[in-house]
């Protein structure tokens, strides 16, 4: 395993949860980045931000981990669970809180539903 | 070289033939695409948006990638 793929899994084996993006969680550069990390904020979801535009090797290596070919990549207990689409789709289905319940991750339900509410 | 959206929608259809596919915008960067095909039932999400970006070959890969961003949507017939 390469040192960039060591890095990969050792951070999201660490972190419940880990959001592989452009730019962090306070400054994103890219609006799908920004749209994921935006939702997590909201839903007050404590999260470890890792930008991938500060590491080219780590830029490529998170999409030889997860084998999937854009950024932002979310992962949940060293799981990956999706890119912006996905996870949009997931928080508007109710299924990402199911996801974080599951996972013994806390956040803000009535954020959720006011996330929901507002794009129903 | 921006990709135009017929030619997304050209190589979705050589991977899903009977799928119903839409490619929406035109700047042959941020496009959008909706595929609905049977292949997906029984897949998770992430599973079906795989075999989507199989089919794109590689045309989203990195900083030579044609496409910077493709909103997908995949689902699966009612």
């Amino acid at each position: 395993m390469s040192d960039a793929q060591s890095t990969i899994k050792e951070t999201v084996t660490n972190n419940d949860v880990v959001l592989f993006m452009k730019g962090t969680k306070e400054m994103p550069q890219c609006g799908f980045s920004s749209r994921v990390a935006g939702v997590l904020n909201y839903m007050a979801v404590d999260f470890s931000d890792v930008n991938v535009l500060s590491d080219e090797t780590l830029r490529q290596g998170i999409k030889d981990y997860s084998d999937w070919p854009t950024v932002p990549q979310l992962y949940v207990k060293g799981e990956f669970v999706g890119g912006c689409d996905i996870i949009t789709e997931m928080t508007l289905s109710g299924e990402l809180d199911t996801l974080f319940s599951e996972n013994g991750v806390s956040f803000d339900k009535d954020a959720a539903d006011k996330i929901r509410e507002a794009n129903g | 070289m921006p990709m135009q959206a017929h030619e997304i929608e050209d190589l979705l259809r050589a991977s899903f033939p009977d799928a119903t596919i839409t490619v929406e915008g035109n700047d042959g960067v941020h496009m959008a695409a909706m595929v609905v095909d049977e292949s997906f039932r029984g897949k998770n999400r992430v599973q079906q948006q795989r075999a989507v970006y199989a089919a794109l070959k590689g045309k989203m890969d990195g900083s030579n990638g044609e496409l910077h961003a493709l909103a997908l949507t995949t689902k699966v017939p009612d």
